[in-house]
């Protein structure tokens, strides 16, 4: 349990989450769903202080977020770029727009960018399916986007890119 | 006077939110704001041409506005009674423009019910629910009826379940019921994971009081006092609608402890998924909501006897549920007589991919995919031929032109070799390779199986590894068989319905789509010109002028030749981008 990527102080915090969900280990979905929001990302850390709160092996907790693809270990970049590949995306050329991202950034899916400023993800249908292809960044939403959008959409966001 | 912003996620995408800001603004300098209302509302379905305005009662529909038409609206249309023209919707056939939705081919063939109040009423305010019948339906449940009569209503109507499965509703709740005493709960599950699917998306969104209703008169039928709603994180707007929608159903005194001064009591949690297909099967669900991975359990028992914390749960689809109030106040008998013999009622479609109106749509269940496709859907862009439509997500099929006029209902469906899913239509025409999205949704599945079970976890990756070898033109024709019998292994022992149905878009590809997957094997070629490795770019060099502005876009220095001269692709450097087909403004260069 060396490197602590995040401060003492603030893992306090978790405990006043766990708190709140009354400590019950049937709430760790919700309580991982607030850590996240807090620090971006799960950690071992924080997953071995929620572990411990409730009083389930830690193990238990790294099954979960695992299990699921909302959950992320390692930090987002400042913009996370996420092309979605629902099918409707997909017919429409979601993947050329991902390859597009893919040669820009020069990261692959699941990765963020050396400087901390982009990370890359694919995502299940966001329901926006007249707008395919879809790309979410951060909370905002791109619809129509074609593979030559790209460079502009980072220019937007970072005006040293490309 | 109304004017109705749509602001579903889609519209909501391209700033309603700040379209109906400009219009309160515009309304207020023209001193109208008591008589004129600026309304967001839910979706109006016709996402396509988002954002959409509607005023009513004339019922114009205006398409693809920009905050900037706002003064325009009220200007002309509200002071001056004098439609904006050019923003009305377009007719794609003859290229007029159509002055209100009733005369939208759209519309015309559509039958609302589950989508009754969405883009009718503003979600978040509870009167305008309430003025459209909203909670009567739940008002005479528990007054007038007994739990058994309110059961026997939805039995008498049909129902069936409209997440996918089609299971009779009234049974589902006849069944838990009849589970011994003890806590029992109602579970709404908005755990839509189709990809290509939104309709109960837009029914939280534009609705959510339905969904609180249903959950309270099942609650009531069932003998339940908790209902848990279990909704996709990736929903930020729905969720924030249903949690206003419970506290304002709460501060009304129509959720809470004795609801209209009855005995019966009702309360609605919130729990959120995380990302995982699986999780919209019940017990991975069930699983899912106690905090846990999300893996499916063996039936029996089924939820009815043994599900969330071991208690009898009811777990229905959102879609399902918005039928509900809409059965108790206008009669199974109603409800019973739209749709075919055993499919009753209306269902909800999401039309996506290549067709000309994408969005959401509900039709009388029995109608056929060709006025789907192409009277309500506009047909297929950009004159395209239609190939086949996929129904059902990742678990259904795909279904081809011999299909257009086959009525659409659950036994349909599964007879032709697809299913009813939760709805979802995508559309393909003949630029698509259905290898390749046999390929598209087994990498899917490949994903989001959850691993608990071998033939799915391994069986899909080995499907998922023949696909990939037949797309890059190394598969022989025994690969075909093996894919074949694979497929049918993994459908017969995988554990649960999702595992079951996961080699469905394989087996209808392989039967309808067979010459195409030997066109990939035995000639190696792509008909779709999909496949990569499959193709080959080559310039003719009778158009070519030799204005060297594909080789100097090339990424692979793959075009060379002499400026003014015709020039030629070496195919062992290119890399199929096909960068150069985009760049040349002579049409010289084509795939084979």
């Amino acid at each position: 349990m060396s490197g602590y990527k995040i401060a003492c102080d603030k893992l306090k915090e978790l405990d006043a989450i766990c708190e709140e969900f009354g400590d019950r280990p049937g709430e760790l979905i919700n309580i991982l769903h607030r850590a996240q929001d807090r620090f971006g990302y799960l950690p071992e850390e924080v997953q071995r202080v929620i572990a411990r709160r409730l009083g389930i092996p830690a193990a238990k907790v790294y099954g979960v977020v695992t299990f699921y693809s909302f959950f992320t270990m390692t930090p987002k970049g400042e913009h996370p770029v996420s092309v979605c590949m629902g099918t409707a995306c997909y017919v429409r050329g979601a993947e050329k727009v991902l390859d597009e991202f893919r040669r820009l950034l020069k990261i692959d899916v699941g990765q963020t960018t050396a400087d901390n400023k982009f990370s890359l993800s694919s995502l299940r249908c966001v329901g926006a399916c007249g707008l395919a292809p879809v790309v979410m960044i951060g909370k905002k939403v791109y619809g129509q986007v074609v593979p030559d959008d790209v460079e502009r959409i980072l220019r937007e966001l970072d005006g040293d890119r490309c | 006077m109304q004017i109705l912003v749509c602001s579903g996620t889609g519209c909501n995408a391209s700033s309603s939110r700040t379209i109906v800001e400009r219009l309160r603004e515009a309304l207020r300098a023209a001193g109208l704001e008591r008589d004129v209302e600026a309304i967001a509302t839910g979706c109006f379905g016709f996402c396509e041409k988002g954002p959409v305005v509607k005023i009513i009662p004339d019922n114009t529909f205006y398409v693809q506005v920009a905050p900037e038409d706002a003064a325009e609206i009220v200007a002309e249309h509200i002071v001056g009674s004098r439609r904006v023209e050019r923003l009305l919707y377009r007719d794609p056939k003859d290229g007029r423009r159509v002055s209100d939705s009733k005369h939208m081919d759209f519309y015309k063939k559509q039958l609302r019910v589950a989508l009754r109040n969405c883009g009718f009423i503003d979600p978040e305010n509870i009167d305008e629910y309430i003025a459209r019948d909203g909670y009567a339906a739940l008002a005479r449940c528990l007054t007038e009826r007994t739990p058994d009569d309110v059961i026997g209503e939805i039995e008498r109507s049909g129902l069936r379940g409209r997440g996918g499965g089609g299971f009779p509703t009234g049974l589902k709740w006849k069944l838990t019921s009849r589970s011994r005493a003890g806590r029992k709960y109602v579970v709404c599950n908005a755990d839509e994971g189709d990809p290509g699917a939104f309709m109960d998306r837009s029914i939280m969104e534009g609705d959510p009081h339905s969904i609180i209703e249903a959950m309270e008169i099942c609650g009531y039928g069932i003998g339940a006092d908790v209902g848990l709603v279990y909704i996709r994180a990736e929903y930020p707007l729905a969720v924030r609608r249903l949690r206003t929608a419970i506290a304002q159903a709460e501060a009304c005194g129509l959720l809470g402890e004795r609801v209209f001064g009855t005995e019966f009591s009702f309360r609605i949690e919130i729990r959120y998924g995380a990302g995982a297909f699986v999780c919209g099967e019940e017990t991975a669900l069930i699983r899912s909501m106690e905090g846990r991975r999300g893996e499916p359990t063996m039936k029996p028992p089924f939820p009815a006897e043994a599900g969330y914390l071991e208690c009898p749960t009811n777990v229905n689809n959102v879609e399902t549920l918005a039928s509900v109030p809409v059965i108790i106040t206008r009669g199974a008998e109603w409800f019973a007589s739209i749709g075919t013999e055993r499919s009753k009622g209306t269902k909800v479609f999401a039309l996506a991919g290549k067709i000309n109106n994408v969005g959401l749509i509900e039709v009388p269940m029995g109608t056929t995919l060709r006025e789907v496709i192409y009277e309500i859907g506009g047909g297929i862009k950009n004159g395209k031929r239609f190939k086949a439509v996929q129904t059902g997500g990742p678990s259904g099929g795909c279904l081809t032109e011999k299909h257009l006029d086959t009525p659409i209902d659950f036994d349909n469906l599964v007879a032709a070799g697809s299913m009813m899913g939760s709805g979802g239509m995508i559309v393909m025409d003949e630029d698509d390779c259905m290898v390749a999205v046999a390929k598209f949704y087994l990498d899917f599945i490949v994903e989001e199986s959850c691993g608990k079970c071998t033939p799915c976890r391994v069986g899909n990756k080995r499907l998922s590894e023949i696909l990939e070898k037949i797309t890059a033109g190394k598969a022989s024709m025994d690969d075909l068989e093996q894919l074949r019998i694979l497929s049918g292994v993994i459908k017969d022992t995988a554990l649960c319905g999702l595992g079951q149905t996961s080699p469905n878009p394989v087996i209808s590809t392989l039967e309808h789509f067979y010459d195409e997957y030997v066109a990939h094997v035995a000639d190696k070629c792509c008909p779709a010109k999909r496949c990569k490795p499959l193709l080959t770019y080559y310039i003719n060099p009778e158009i070519c002028v030799g204005c060297t502005v594909c080789s100097r876009n090339c990424p692979a220095d793959a075009v060379v030749g002499e400026r003014k001269k015709p020039h030629v692709i070496n195919p062992a450097l290119c890399v199929r981008c096909g960068t150069c087909i985009e760049k040349c403004r002579f049409k010289a260069i084509g795939v084979k």
